[in-house]
């Protein structure tokens, strides 16, 4: 027989494939040429303008959008990618409410910021379908490089490497490559397989070799790698999860949102993919809604994320709390979980409301659940690795770490917003920085 | 990417892209910072002749129309030329060209039209290591009254005396910046081809007033509560000097000679419509006035694109359009275009029904419903409902094939050209017939 959005537990096809397909198409669907042009046209090209200094990969953002009201939009395409070459996903998933869009003069004027983010993605898609690569490799330099993580920041460090005319081989523990592009990200804001095209798009430029399968701690080494490549940059980003620290923690149905999440973005069937009635998400951060989205969009009947502190103290921006609300997702502040009650399975969450900082008031409650996600940050992972600065890689400059010949950036490195577009930067700034070491 | 190298009357740059004579040109500081942006060249601020520089006024020397959401469509000016010393200008001059040497620094110059006032200054000139002079035969105030700019340019013995002058005391290349205040382009063009110019450039400001203060009743820009007439220049007047470019480009007396092409350039679809229409390479002043020397990066990139695209040379764009630009009797009576309403694109706002029925040829159906249809047997293609309609490429014009019933006429659309010269209805082609 099949589910509803009744059923209880956790179980698969809660709802009809057609309304899975429309649930996760595309967040924003692109912009057509029309509505390209009358968007473009509200930029002023400001001087040294405040978007750009919003943006982690600098793109010269008056600049692109003005080749789009011109009437090409792939020159507009090229002057990203020739700051970020992810621009493609960055389009889709940056935060651009609180990074480029948020800068800009027209949300002073208006209360509503020229769509920048939709802008870029229309220069890059045109771009890209197009399948042709922009830019091309310098004369070898007969130097190899390792890149340890295929996610944003690896990628990102190994073209402009690459273009460098370096030769680089990286190494990812997955089967895929992508990083959290291909693991993480909202399955509606990266629709169509477009991760792992952007990363076969992004190959093009040649003298990159992808080896998946291959893990530091697992076959690899950074002494090993050291030793045989003239440079190593690590883009390990957070493997780790933090745990709840709560008794009756191991209880069934309890899950990191994360490894949901890379199961759901893996799924050939999302009607194959169970998911709970009553899901609970505990964490206040982009993975925490979209761990409580995304279930919601399968199917589930009631979706509460809770989170310790106030709203304007989470991670996750207004835009996407709206975004969790609008799906009907409950959100939940000040509570913190103090127990996974059930038998086996989780059956209850119980919670106790807390003041700003964090002291118990004496009230709780409790909410039914036969899934609880946890999403309260991701942990670094490995051993072996350059000194650490908190719990994350100690970098200076432009990720440099404490070994010689090793840099770090991205998620895995400190400082910096845990971001795609931050990631990009990080790995796009150390390899301009390890080519000027091995030409220097 | 397309080579954008350009050679104008031996003058070399690395791109077409020069800023016009005018305030971003003014100094040295700009000048700098205006090649670091990228532009192939400069035309330094028109000079005066030695000893105390002339004086602009100290209040607004702008008037402005606007499109939509504030945009700047024309500016019209109250400025007169350099209002520096002589000597500070050169030295800045030779001290960029030095730092340079791959740009094109060409000294705009405007004295008395007296014989040895331009013998005293071109030496001067030259010194600098300029690659060129442009004469300002063009501004339309201030100057005139001095029996300057406009004053000489609208006067074509003038023009060719002055012309003649500058090529016997000087060997650098001459451009003659000519004013549009003229009721056709071609006698001053002739002139300075007569005088030995190498090259015109076109245009120069149109005299005009933008606006009118109604509280003070005068026109601005407004000095203590009076306004002169001005310079209009920038996208509004981009319809001008293409005419006037391509008008010396295509007529027999001045075919052949090099136009540097000037007015409303603003994007790099204006500079390759100029180029298309004849001029080796474009000047700009507005644009860079109203959005920053960073435009020019839009303009290589755009102008490569476009020449990547086509596959061609920007040898092969210059004066493409040329041939294609004839006198209206010369179109083809027998080419019918219906305008086609693509129902999905339409947003029903009824603007091309307004357009046609209240001002036009009533050949726009409107349903109850707020659907939009041509009437073919109405249409006369006039094409005012394209240019009215909001969304781009909503209503296109629909070329009919050849033996294809016209509705309108009832008659079958004819293979061959015919045009006004042969109509029945021309006296002059039934003449000629009989
Ligand atoms: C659920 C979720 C949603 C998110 N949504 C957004 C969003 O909408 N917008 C946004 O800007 N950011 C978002 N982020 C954050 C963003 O995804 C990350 O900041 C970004 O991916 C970091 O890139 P990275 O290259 O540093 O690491 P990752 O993307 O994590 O890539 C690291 C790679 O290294 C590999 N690896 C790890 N350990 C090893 C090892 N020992 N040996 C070999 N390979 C290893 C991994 O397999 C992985 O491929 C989200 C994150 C999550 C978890
Ligand atoms: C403020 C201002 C001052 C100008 N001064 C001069 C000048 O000194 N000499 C000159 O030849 N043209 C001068 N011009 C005219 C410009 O060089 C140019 O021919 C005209 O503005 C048309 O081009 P545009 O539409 O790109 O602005 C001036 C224009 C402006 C707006
Ligand atoms: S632009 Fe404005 S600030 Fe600058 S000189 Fe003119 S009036 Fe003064």
């Amino acid at each position: 027989m099949t589910n509803t959005p009744l059923s209880a537990g956790i179980v698969a096809g809660r709802l009809a494939p057609a309304e899975l397909q429309q649930n996760f198409a595309d967040l924003h669907p692109p912009l057509d040429d029309h509505e390209a042009l009358v968007a473009a046209d509200r930029c002023y090209f400001c001087h040294d303008a405040p978007c750009i200094t919003a943006c982690p990969t600098d793109i010269d953002i008056p600049l692109f959008i003005r080749q789009i009201a011109t009437g090409t939009p792939e020159a507009a395409a090229k002057t990203i990618f020739d700051q970020n070459i992810l621009g493609g996903m960055c389009a889709r998933v940056c935060p651009t409410e609180t990074l480029c869009e948020e800068a800009c003069v027209r949300e002073i004027a208006e209360g509503k910021p020229v769509e920048i983010g939709q802008l870029q993605r229309y220069a890059t898609d045109r771009l890209m379908t197009r399948g042709e690569h922009p830019f091309s490799r310098a004369n070898p330099t007969g130097k190899r490089v390792a890149v340890v993580g295929a996610g944003p920041a690896g990628l990102a460090c190994a073209h402009r490497l690459a273009m460098k005319g370096h030769d680089v081989v990286i190494f990812d523990a997955r089967a895929k490559p992508g990083g959290l592009n291909e693991f993480g990200i909202a399955a509606y804001k990266s629709v169509d397989g477009f991760a792992e095209q952007e990363v076969d798009w992004l190959l093009k430029i040649g003298g990159i070799t992808v080896e998946t399968g291959k893990a530091l701690g697992n076959g690899l080494t950074l002494e090993g790698l050291s030793g045989e490549y003239d440079a190593v940059f690590l883009g390990i980003g957070l493997g780790g999860v933090n745990a709840l620290g709560l008794e009756g923690e191991d209880r069934d149905g309890v899950e990191d949102a994360v490894s949901f999440i890379a199961d759901l973005r893996q799924a050939s069937d999302l009607a194959a993919l169970p998911v709970g009635r009553d899901v609970v998400v505990i964490g206040g951060g982009m993975t925490a809604v979209d761990a409580a989205v995304q279930s919601k969009l399968l199917g589930a009947l009631n979706v509460s994320l809770v989170y310790r502190r106030g709203r304007d103290r989470m991670n996750a921006s207004a835009y996407e709390q709206d975004l969790a609300a609008s799906k009907g997702v409950r959100i939940i502040t000040n509570a913190r979980p103090v127990a996974v009650h059930g038998n086996g399975a989780v059956r209850e969450v119980e919670f106790e409301y807390v003041t700003d900082d964090q002291k118990p008031t004496g009230e709780g409650f409790r909410l039914p659940a036969d899934q609880l996600f946890k999403a309260i940050g991701q942990t670094l992972e490995g051993e072996a690795l350059p000194e650490l600065e908190g719990r994350k890689i100690r970098v200076t400059g432009a990720g440099r770490t404490s070994l010689p010949n090793v840099w770090a950036g991205g998620d895995c490195a400190a400082g910096g917003d845990d971001l795609t577009v931050t990631a990009v930067a990080e790995g796009r700034d150390a390899a301009e920085d390890i080519h000027a070491g091995l030409m220097g | 990417m397309a080579n954008l190298a350009s050679d104008f009357v031996g003058i070399k740059s690395p791109n077409p892209f020069w800023l016009a004579s005018a305030p971003p040109t003014d100094k040295e500081y700009n000048v700098r910072r205006a090649f670091e942006a990228g532009w192939g060249g400069v035309v330094w601020k028109t000079l005066g002749a030695e000893g105390p520089p002339i004086v602009n006024v100290n209040g607004p020397r702008y008037g402005a129309i606007y499109g939509a959401d504030r945009r700047l469509l024309g500016l019209n000016n109250i400025e007169l030329i350099t209002d520096r010393e002589l000597q500070q200008n050169l030295k800045e001059i030779k001290a960029v060209k030095r730092d340079y040497p791959d740009r094109a620094v060409v000294v705009s110059i405007m004295v008395p039209c007296e014989e040895e006032a331009w013998k005293a200054i071109l030496p001067a000139v030259e010194e600098t290591g300029a690659d060129g002079v442009e004469l300002n035969f063009g501004c339309p105030h201030g100057m005139a009254e001095r029996g300057m700019g406009s004053a000489v340019g609208q006067v074509p013995e003038y023009i060719e005396m002055v012309t003649r002058w500058v090529k016997q005391y000087s060997r650098l290349p001459c451009i003659v910046k000519l004013t549009p205040n003229v009721t056709s382009i071609l006698p001053p063009a002739m002139a300075a081809a007569r005088g030995g110019a190498d090259a015109v450039s076109l245009i120069n400001t149109v005299k005009s007033i933008t606006n009118v203060d109604l509280d003070h009743f005068s026109p601005f820009p407004m000095i203590d509560g009076k306004g002169s007439h001005g310079g209009y220049c920038g996208p509004a007047v981009k319809p001008i000097a293409l005419n006037m470019v391509a008008e010396i480009a295509r007529q027999e007396e001045t075919r052949g000679l090099p136009i540097s092409g000037i007015g409303g350039v603003t994007t790099w679809r204006d500079a390759a419509e100029f180029m298309a229409l004849g001029a080796g390479n474009v000047q700009v002043c507005t644009a860079a006035m109203t959005y920053g020397f960073k435009i020019v990066q839009e303009m290589i990139s755009g102008l490569s694109q476009y020449l990547d695209e086509k596959d061609m040379e920007m040898s092969d764009l210059i004066g493409r359009a040329v041939p294609n630009f004839v006198e209206w009797q010369h179109l083809n009576l027998n080419h019918v275009t219906k305008a086609v309403i693509d129902q999905d694109a339409c947003i029903q706002c009824g603007r091309c029904y307004a357009a046609c029925e209240d001002t036009s040829h009533q050949a726009i159906a409107m349903s109850d419903d707020r659907v939009f249809t041509v009437k073919e047997e109405e249409c006369v293609a006039c094409n005012l409902c394209v240019d009215v309609c909001p969304v781009e490429d909503c209503i296109t014009m629909r070329t009919l094939e050849a033996g294809e019933m016209d509705l309108r006429t009832g008659l079958r659309v004819s293979a061959e050209h015919g045009d006004w010269t042969t109509h029945p209805n021309n006296p002059a082609a039934r003449q000629a017939a009989e």
